[in-house]
Order: structure tokens, then C-alpha cells, then sequence
């Protein structure tokens, strides 16, 4: 690892302050993608603002129709909070999904949006929902947050302050999980909404996250794995590497969102 | 460098460090708290698992000043020198939890946060998939779940935590 100073503010205000005055500087807030990321030498930040000291960025509550997240909520409060369970059962499955227990003790909700990794399991349920992101700028929505493989819409001084997720009627995240890294070889959330049916994937598609617009028609007649039967997502532009080809991902696509079907609908 | 405060294994201690210096250095080779191991200084293997505010996190995936003002226990803080282990070390010992022992300390600290989170009765099932984030090359495990079974068991009888 490069040197750098590190910089520990206590609201959100200097933590955008501190960015401005060091030019290159990086917030950090599990810290586990970046110092893995700093670890390789594949970046080399001289200045680390440290987010986790911040108060009351890591609340979880309900609002209205929605479930408000806070920036620094760590995937294990996220997996283990009544209040999750409860009201958006499927998100609190896919935060105890990811990594390991000890990753989920320290990775956060805003560092895994932030960091929009094609393989990581937040993107599919933000983009299924259609839940705001909410900076300490503005406000947005997830067609304009992610742009593409590890890029997002943040300015380098904007800091994710909180994720609001409109409540589902039913839905359900299936992961098939890279053996050796735990990310997502594929993972697909399925989700009926008030007024429609979202079908996202996350793992596959070489510029993140997407949705698949045939299953979302085909569900939104009929809710029910049987309405998949016949439809298929093409290979082509998907990710192969030596963990399974586009085909292989393909396939998992169509199998992994009738299992999400069933678990959704299995939920009373 | 950059001064940090904390309290290790219960006694406070303080370190003047360059921030790069990652926890499980810190503890390793300022403190001399050797038992801590670092397998593959990748996030993959759990060698390095300590308790931070009483959670498991990997020490090899945390500076150091993140955790300046907090508390880290490790493998050294779980029973006092010359007294009798800690129950999940005793079970380890008693159930040939470990060949080569490289990974028990991470081992042994991810089963007594997990005894933690999941109480004293813990399935198999449970356990292995607990497991996840710790590698051993030596026992197949099946001799790390069964210890751990029997540590969680012992822990309810234990006063130590
Ligand atoms: C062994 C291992 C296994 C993993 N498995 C999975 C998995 O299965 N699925 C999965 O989805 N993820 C997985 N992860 C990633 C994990 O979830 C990370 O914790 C997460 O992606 C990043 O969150 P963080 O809080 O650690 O972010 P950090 O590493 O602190 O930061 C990541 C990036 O986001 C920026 N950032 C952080 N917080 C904010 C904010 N509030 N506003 C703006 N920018 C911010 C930082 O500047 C940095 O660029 C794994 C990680 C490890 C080490
Ligand atoms: S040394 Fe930390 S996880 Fe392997
Ligand atoms: S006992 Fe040798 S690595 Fe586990």
C-alpha cells in the first residue's frame, strides 16, 4: 500500500470539505473493497477520509411506503434488523448473502453502491425497486446512479448519505455465487411492485447490473415461474471468464428467476 | 504517522503509526500479539479474524487508525495467561479441531462471535455455513464443527465470554 494521510471528520459537511481541499483524496467506509483495492496497489489515494465516525448515517427505518436505509449500514445490521425483515424480507436475504460473516460486519450498503461492482448483490434489489439514492447533492434514481462497470453518477465530493426503498408486494433475490470469491456468478431479483414487475441481474452483464423487459411482460401477466417457460435472455454481450461462459450465465439467468418466482410467491 | 488509542484484549494501549499500517501489523508487530496469523492477506482466509467492538472482522482488511478508539479482542484475550482455556480453545483441544493450527486462531475467534449471534445450540448445517470466510488446509473441517458444536455447548456453563 501507498502512503496517505488519514483524515476522520464527524459530519457529513467536512467530509465533503475535506474532499475539496485534497484534491485525489477517497472516502472510505468499510473499507472492504478499497484497502484490498489499495493492498494491489491498484489505487493509490493520498488522502483517506474515513466515513465510519459520521453519527446517525446508519439508521434503518420505515417511511411512509418506503424503507430508508442509512449510508453506513453495515450488511449484517441490514440481514439481522426486524425492522428489514419485516417490511422487505428478500433485502434482508440478499445482505446475508454477501461475503462472509466478517466481511458483513464491516462492508456497508453506501461503499457497495459506490463501488457498483458487476458482480455485487446490492445493484440488483436497488434497480429492481427503483429506489433513491440520496447524496448529501441530490437525489437519484438508479437508470441514472449506475453507469456501467464501476461507475457511478457520485461527483468525486459526493457522499451516498442514505438508499429509499419503495416496499415490494412480494419479491426475492436468487444467487448462485462464485464458489471461490462469494460474489455473484449470477444473481437475479425478482420483484412485484404495485404497479408492475421488475427482473434484474446482477453477476452477468458486462456494464452491471440490468433488467430482462421479456420476463418483466411475461410476469406482469401472470406472476408465476410457469410464465417463464420457452423465454430465454441472449448469451450475447454477457460476461465469460473461466468462473462460466455468456451461455452458461445465460442459462443461469432463465433458471435462477423461476426460483426467485417460486421463493417470492412462497412468502405468504 | 498518525497517534491512535485503543484497548486490546482489555488493557489500553497506544501506538504512534504510519496510517498504512493495517490492524493485524499492528497487533502482530507492535504489540507482539503473535497469535493472530495472516494466511493470505487477501479478505479470503480468516486466518486474521479478531473481535472489533466485539464483531468479527478480518484484521488484514482494516487500518489500524479505523480502529483508534475502539476495542479489539484477540485469540491472546480470551483467557488469562496460565488459567484454563477459554471453552472453545478446550474443545478444539479436546476434538482434534486443528492439524497444523495455522488457522485456529481465526477459527476459534469466528466460533465464539458466532456463539454470540446464534446461541449455544448450533446445527452442523449452521456452522459450516458460518464457516464461510475461514480456510483450513489441514482438517476437512469436519473436526472444527464438531468442536465448535461442543465449544458453543461448553460456553453456556463458561464465565469467560
Ligand atoms: C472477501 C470478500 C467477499 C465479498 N463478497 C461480496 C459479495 O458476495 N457480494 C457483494 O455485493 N459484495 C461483496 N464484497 C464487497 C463488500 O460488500 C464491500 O464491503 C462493499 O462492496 C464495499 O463496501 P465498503 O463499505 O466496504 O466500502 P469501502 O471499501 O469503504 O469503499 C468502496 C468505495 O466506495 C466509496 N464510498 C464508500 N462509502 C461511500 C459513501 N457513503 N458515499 C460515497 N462513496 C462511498 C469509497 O470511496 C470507495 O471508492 C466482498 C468483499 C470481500 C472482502
Ligand atoms: S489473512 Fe486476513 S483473511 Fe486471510
Ligand atoms: S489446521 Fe492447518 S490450516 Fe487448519
Amino acid at each position: 500500500m501507498y502512503e496517505f494521510k488519514y483524515h476522520r471528520p464527524e459530519t457529513v459537511r467536512q467530509a465533503a470539505n475535506l474532499l475539496i481541499k485534497n484534491e485525489d483524496a477517497k472516502f472510505v467506509a468499510g473499507g472492504h473493497t478499497l484497502i484490498p483495492v489499495m493492498k494491489q496497489r491498484l489505487a493509490a489515494p493520498p488522502h483517506i477520509i474515513d466515513l465510519s465516525h459520521i453519527q446517525g448515517l446508519d439508521g434503518i427505518e420505515i417511511k411512509g411506503r418506503s424503507l430508508v436505509i442509512g449510508a453506513l449500514a453495515k450488511h449484517a445490521e441490514v440481514a439481522t434488523s426486524a425492522i428489514v425483515g419485516e417490511a422487505f424480507p428478500a433485502l434482508a436475504e440478499l445482505a446475508a448473502l454477501i461475503g462472509d460473516p466478517a466481511v458483513r460486519h464491516k462492508g456497508t450498503i453506501g461503499g457497495s453502491l459506490a463501488n457498483n461492482d458487476p458482480t455485487a448483490d446490492y445493484p440488483a434489489a436497488v434497480l429492481a425497486m427503483g429506489a433513491t439514492i440520496v447524496t448529501n447533492k441530490r437525489k437519484l434514481k438508479p437508470e441514472e446512479f449506475f453507469q456501467g462497470l464501476f461507475t457511478t453518477a457520485l461527483e468525486p465530493d459526493e457522499i451516498i448519505t442514505k438508499v429509499a426503498f419503495p416496499l415490494p408486494k412480494k419479491a426475492a433475490y436468487i444467487k448462485f455465487r462464485n464458489q471461490a470469491s462469494r460474489y455473484a456468478l449470477v444473481g437475479v431479483f425478482v420483484a412485484k411492485r404495485p404497479s408492475d414487475v421488475r427482473v434484474t441481474v446482477t453477476g452477468a452483464g458486462s456494464e452491471g447490473v440490468f433488467r430482462v423487459e421479456a420476463f418483466e411482460q411475461a410476469l406482469q401477466k401472470r406472476f408465476s415461474p410457469k410464465a417463464l417457460d420457452g423465454l430465454t435472455v441472449p448469451a450475447e454481450g454477457l460476461n465469460s471468464d473461466l468462473h462460466g461462459s455468456a451461455e452458461y450465465r445465460a442459462h443461469l439467468i432463465g433458471v435462477l428467476a423461476k426460483r426467485a418466482v417460486e421463493a417470492a410467491n412462497a412468502r405468504a | 504517522m498518525a497517534k491512535i488509542s485503543l484497548i486490546v484484549n482489555g488493557n489500553p494501549v497506544t501506538g504512534n503509526i504510519d496510517p498504512r499500517t493495517l490492524l493485524v501489523q499492528f497487533l502482530r508487530e507492535n504489540l507482539r500479539l503473535t497469535g493472530t496469523h495472516v494466511g493470505c492477506d487477501t479478505s479470503q482466509c480468516g486466518a486474521c479474524v479478531v473481535h472489533l467492538d466485539g464483531k468479527a472482522v478480518k484484521s488484514c482488511t482494516t487500518l489500524a487508525v479505523m480502529a483508534d478508539g475502539h476495542e479489539v479482542k484477540t485469540i491472546e484475550g480470551l483467557a488469562a495467561d496460565g488459567a484454563p482455556l477459554h471453552p472453545m480453545q478446550e474443545a478444539f483441544r479436546e476434538h482434534h479441531g486443528l492439524q497444523c493450527g495455522f488457522c485456529t486462531p481465526g477459527m476459534i475467534m469466528t466460533a465464539v462471535d458466532l456463539v454470540h449471534r446464534k446461541g449455544h445450540d448450533l446445527s452442523d448445517h449452521v456452522i459450516r455455513e458460518e464457516l464461510e470466510g475461514n480456510l483450513c488446509r489441514c482438517t476437512g473441517y469436519q473436526n472444527i464443527v464438531v468442536s465448535i458444536a461442543a465449544g458453543a455447548k461448553a460456553m453456556a456453563n463458561s464465565d469467560l465470554a
